[in-house]
Parts: structure tokens; sequence; C-alpha cells
């Protein structure tokens, strides 16, 4: 592959596409600010590296040269960048053209908008631009469903976010119902700052937590230092090596925690600080955020098709919750589609139920069913037989390696394993209300989902051999919207078969089986549980 | 609504697409009450896949041996007895899959396609029925590998607007999976809307 001849392929197809693209739309640059912005945040990539290079050489000039070379390359690669990228928004189509050598061209058909993501970081506010990222539903879901102006003057980032959402042309029927003159930004919820509590209980804080440290080291390796040159270290380090050993640990386990919780709250604050999640008048949720990077997340509201309460288990034990969106072209947001910092669960449950208009009892506060007790052994021999084989592996490993604690250590594991077995049984559970299917199942990480009946899109049955045995059958009701399924695990298997007859009435019906001749009439979707286990009693004594 | 008794042809179809309609039913399962109560689709795969699977077990088999037969080459003889027995074991599981799972595969594989839904069965050891509807379809795909050319077979994807919603007949003979693409993309574009 040439990237020459992409080029000129590319310049040909330009020359050949200019006469039926006659559109009067005419194209448009990127701010012009983007011209110190984007060398600017290319340097500051590679400052680390120049600072190495600058301080290792001692004024080499080789050294000094290559630095320069870098600080021009940013500075050319910025400005191509800015001269070749163009677009336009046409009635039908947003289009990006970007790219020298390795031309890009990009084209969303508006009525596949779902999403349109606004984010600034520093550097970007400082000079008052914005990062457009534009995501689409695409037949097939490819990485490429949507495209990034990087990036926009702040107006005009508005004023895209309002016509992108806005006009795209599937609006025009949803419009006349939300008349009666546009109503007025409405605010569904906004930061308390007593949420702070729930920051070091969230996984994402402390592998950021993670990620930050691993950073800081590498930076400090880079630039050639030790943290044992620094006294106070290289002293903390040989008392506590001094130090019995227990009371060591204790006290590098308390210093890691403390890192821990005031790294979370700081990300916290980065992340949250201002949060507002309001309905504007367009018909679009949007969650605004963020310290240092701002971020605003618009979400079409007719692109919604459901809403999802997730509790990590940290979370859950200090009574918090996170609402999410569940959406259509939501697939690619690091966020999961969040609609709210970690938060009390009351207010995850009424977010959620501020978010799709519908009371929480219809979505993610509806009582479930239980699910079969069969469900329970299962969940739990699947939670004690790892830990079981394991704790066969670590006597062995003892054995050899002559540690004697290992197996008796991994044993204490086995009965952790079937409280988590029993608590994933007890998150099991299902039911269908007026418009949504909710299921929730998990135990590290619970997640209670609500499904607009309308947006799934098909149906997949699944059973394995020994869920074959148990009679259970996972139910994964397909839809377009967020991880692409949602699972209800572990039903009973007829159960199964009447919840997705029932969500999505006349479907299904023609692919069930007939019923045995005792129980007579069509099997009546979505009746009592009672009902159903009177039936099922009344069919076995007419087998037996 | 189509009655189990006479299953319900590809829309607009009058003749039955594939061989596999007239063969023996697939047994019921024992307990009504274990697996979900769905009648099979109506239709079954080529016969002829059951050669497909057998001869894809068998690359399977070659890609497996291989390595292990240039192994014992490379050190020699006398081989080693741990490398003699892992070259028997993998001969004779690869090999058993080979010849008893392919049959059972073709009871197992059915499909239907409806006015309403694209309806599937599949799997041996994780079964799955998988039901989409033809309004959400978005694209009809139909695929031949070499082995499947070489065997006259196609598969057809149906997919909708999921990530995980497609929806795979394998094994079909390829006038059929020709066919069933055509009327499938006809319908579908006959429905109006995005499909999600």
């Amino acid at each position: 592959m040439s990237e020459i001849a992409d080029a000129a392929s590319g310049a040909a197809q330009e020359a050949g596409s200019t006469p039926p693209a006659a559109d009067e739309t005419p194209w448009r640059r990127l701010d012009r600010r983007m011209l110190v912005v984007g060398p600017f945040s290319l340097l500051v990539r590679v400052v680390p590296v120049v600072v190495v290079l600058l301080l290792s050489g001692q004024g080499d000039p080789i050294r000094v040269w290559i630095a320069a070379g870098a600080a021009v390359a940013a500075v050319v690669a910025g400005v191509l960048r800015w001269r070749t990228t163009r677009y336009r928004i046409t009635p039908e189509r947003v289009e990006l053209h970007s790219g020298w050598l390795n031309r890009q061209r990009r084209s969303v058909p508006r009525d596949r908008i779902r999403t349109v993501d606004l984010t600034a970081k520093l550097l970007h506010r400082v000079f008052g631009l914005s990062v457009v990222r534009v995501s689409a539903a695409t037949a097939g879901v490819q990485a490429g469903g949507g495209l990034s102006l990087d990036a926009v003057s702040k107006a005009e980032a508005e004023r895209l976010r309002r016509e992108l959402l806005e006009h795209s042309p599937a609006t025009a029927d949803r419009t006349d119902d939300s008349a009666a003159g546009a109503p007025p930004t409405q605010e569904l919820a906004r930061l308390r700052w007593a949420w702070l509590r729930y920051a070091p209980l969230t996984f994402s804080s402390i592998a950021g937590m993670g990620a930050i440290a691993a950073t800081a080291f590498n930076l400090l390796d880079d630039l050639g230092l030790d943290p044992r040159d620094i006294r106070a270290v290289d002293d903390t380090a040989a008392r506590l090596a001094a130090a019995p050993v227990l009371i060591a640990v204790a006290v590098v386990a308390l210093a890691l925690l403390a890192l821990l919780v005031v790294g979370a709250l700081l990300l916290f604050a980065e992340r949250w600080y201002a949060y507002r999640l309001t309905r504007e008048p367009d018909g679009t949720l949007r969650v605004r955020r963020g310290l240092l990077t701002r971020r605003s997340l618009s979400v079409a509201e007719r692109r919604l098709r459901g809403a999802e309460v997730v509790e990590p288990v940290l979370l859950r034990l200090g009574r918090g919750a996170q609402a999410r969106a569940v959406s259509t072209g939501l697939a690619g947001d690091p966020q999961g589609g969040a609609l709210q910092p970690p938060a009390p669960r009351a207010e995850s449950h009424r977010v959620a139920s501020a978010a799709l208009r519908v009371p929480p009892e219809q979505i993610t506060q509806a009582s479930l069913r239980r699910h079969p007790r069969a469900a329970l052994t299962r969940r739990v021999v699947r939670a004690v037989g790892p830990a079981l084989v394991l704790a066969a592996a670590a006597f062995g490993v003892g054995d050899l390696l002559d540690l004697g604690w290992l197996g008796p250590l991994a044993l204490a594991l086995v009965p952790v394993a079937a409280l988590l077995g029993w608590d994933r049984y007890r998150s099991l559970g299902h039911q269908l209300t007026g418009g949504f299917l909710v299921a929730r199942s998990g135990s590290l990480v619970r997640r209670t989902v609500a499904l607009q009946r309308g947006g799934v899109i098909g149906w997949t049955f699944r059973q394995t051999l020994f869920q074959r045995r148990a009679g259970l059958v996972s139910l994964e009701a397909v839809t377009a919207a967020g991880r692409g399924g949602y699972t209800v695990l572990d039903l009973g298997a007829r159960d199964a078969v009447d919840l997705a007859d029932a969500t999505v009435p006349d479907l299904l019906t023609a692919f069930r089986a007939p019923l045995p001749a005792a129980a007579g009439a069509e099997h009546p979707p979505g009746d009592l549980p009672a009902q159903r286990a009177g039936r099922r009693a009344q069919e076995r004594l007419h087998h037996g | 609504m189509p009655q189990p008794g006479a299953p319900p042809l590809v829309p607009g179809q009058t003749r039955v697409m594939d061989p596999g309609a007239a063969a023996a039913p697939l047994t019921r399962p024992a307990d009504p009450d274990l697996s979900p109560p769905l009648r099979p689709p109506a239709h079954q795969v080529s016969p002829v896949a059951v050669r497909w699977w057998q001869l894809r077990s068998l690359l399977l088999l070659a890609v497996l041996l291989v390595p292990q037969v240039a192994g014992a080459l490379v050190f020699g003889f006398p081989v080693a007895g741990w490398l003699v027995a892992t070259i028997a074991a993998t001969a004779a599981v690869v090999g058993a899959w080979a010849v008893l799972v392919p049959p059972l595969l073709f009871r197992i594989h059915r499909w239907e396609v409806t006015d309403e839904a694209v309806y599937t069965l599949s799997g041996w050891l994780v079964r799955e029925w998988r039901i989409a509807p033809i309004s959400r379809v978005q694209t009809v795909d139909t695929a031949h590998g070499p082995l499947q050319q070489a065997l006259g077979l196609a598969s057809v994807t149906v997919t909708t607007a999921s990530a995980r919603g497609p929806v795979k007949i394998a094994g079909l003979a390829a006038a059929d999976a020709t066919e069933l693409a055509r009327m499938l993309t006809e319908t579908t574009q006959a429905t109006p809307g995005d499909a999600t």
C-alpha cells in the first residue's frame, strides 16, 4: 500500500466527485485557534521526551536539534491538519474530510445520529474551543460509526449540537407532541457534594488512580529520577525495612489507602464538578460535568431505550448506585452513558425514572420475580467449583514448594465463593411492567436494567448442557441500544418463553410448542405465576 | 398465524427450499418442562453440511497434529512418551468428534423464515434458539468459505441493528442460500424505518 498512491486516488476521487456533490452547502474549516492549540497539544505529549533529551544530553547539540525538530514537526503537523480538515452539514449528511497523505472521508447520515458529545480539555477551554463527537448507529455497528470535529469554537459547538440533534429529519414527527411552545430547559439533577463519600467506593476511580500512579512513575523514570534519591523517601524506606514486618505492611497499606481515597476524591471532583442533568427544549437529555475537562453528553430522548442502575459491590455496600442511559449510539462512551455520578441508591432510581418519564416502580424499582431454586444451585456450583479447583491446585503447589499455608488459605476462599453464589442468586429477578422488561443480576457488579418493550429487536434463548438438566434458560433480549443484548439469567424454561412472548406480543406465538392436549386452550401470555403453577400441576396430573 | 402442523415457507415461496424438510422430524426433548416450549424450526440445513463439519474437524485435527508431529521429528527418536500420548489423545478426541458430532449437529440445526421472523436453532452443548423480527433486519449477507464452495454450500447471516443480534444459518445449499438472501433483502427493503 503506497500512501502516495492513496493520496493520488483520493485526489482523483475528489476531482471526479465534485460535479455530483455540487451541493450549495459550503465546506467549513475547524476553528483558526486550532493552529495554536493543535501544535500545543502535540507538544505537550512530547514534552517528557524532550525534557529527558535535553536533561540527559547536557547540551549535546544533536539532542537539541532533535528536540527542535520534534517541535517543528508538531507545528507543521498541526498546521497541515487544520489545512486539510473540512466539514459540512448538508440536509442529509454530516461530512468530514481530513488527512493529507492518508486522506479520510467520513460521512454520517443525519437520521442515524444518536448522541452528540462536546468535550473541552483544559487547553481547549483556555482558547474557548470544544471537540464535537457525533456518534451514529450504522448497520453492523462498526467502530467507525461516528466522527469527531477537533475542534470548533464553543459557540459553534453548541450550535452544531442543537442543529444535529434537533433537525435530524426523524424529529419532525416528535416535535408536535412536545409542542405548545418549546418547554424551557428542565433540570433533572445536579451535584451534591455529599456524594463525594461514594467516590472511594468506585472501582473506576481506583483503576484511575493506578493509571495515574503508573504514569507518574514512568515520568520519574523517564526523567532519570529514582524516588530513593530523595532523602525523605529513602529515610522512610529504611525505617520501614527496620520495623517488624506486620507493622511495616500495615503502615504501607494505610498509606496506600489514604492515597487511594484522596486520589478518588480528586478524580470525582475532576469528573463530576458542576454536574447537571437537564432535559433540553429540543428533546434531548444532557449531562454536563467536569472541572478541568468540560464534557457535555447529549442523548436524543427518542433514542433512549431504557435505563440501567449499576451497583458495583463496594458502592452497593455503601448503599450507593449509578444510573446509566440505555441508548443507541452510546457503545463508544467511556462512561457507559452515565447519567449521574455515584449517588445514593434512591437518587439513582429517581434519575432513571426522571430520564424515562416513568415512575420508578415501573422500571428499576419494580418488585421482581424470583428465579427457580435450580438457579440457586447453578449459581453456587459455578462459584464454588472454581474455588475448589483453585484450592486443590494450591494444596498441590503448597506441597511441592513446601508452603504449608497455601492450601488452607485457598480453602478459605470456598465459603466466600459460596456466599458470592448465594448473593448472585439473590440478585436474580425479572418483571414485566407496563412498558418495560426489567431484569436484575450480578453480585460483584449488580445491574438492574429496564428495557423498553418496543426496544427489543430479537430474542436468544440459550441453554447449556447443565441448564438443560436443571430446566433453566438464559433469555437474552436483543436490542440496538447499550450493550446490544440484556440477559435474563436462569429463568425456568417455560417462564422464559412466556416472558418473551408477553414482552413482544405475536413475535413468538407462531413458534411456541403446541401445549400438551390436556392443558387445552391457547396459553395466555403474561399470566400470574400462581395460575401457571396451578396449571402445571394439573398437567402433571394428566401426564402421570 | 401459520400453523405448526404446516410449516410456513419462506414468504412468497412455493417450493420447499431445502431437502431436509422431508427428513425425519427432530426427536422431541424428553421432558417438556426442562427445555423451552418452542417447536423446532421447520427446515433442516443441507445434508451435505455434515460433510462440511467433518472436513472442518479434520482441518482442526491437522492444525493440532502437525506441530506435535514436527516436534517429534525434530527431537528425533526415540520419541518422548508424553508426546506420543498427546498425539494419540488429540487424534482420538478430535477424530471421534469428527465422526460423531456432525450428524448430531445436523439433527439439531434448523431454521425457518416466516412473514414475521427469522427463527433458528443451533448448538450441541450450548443450544441456542434465535428469533429476529423481519421488520428489524438491516442486512442480509451470504458467505461461501473455501470448504463451503467446494461442497456447494453457503451461509446466510441476518444482521439486525444490535451488535449481538446476527442470526446465522450455516450449511445451506448454495442455491437455497442465494434465494433466501434475495427474498429477505426484498422483504426488508419494503419495511420502512431504520430498524432500531
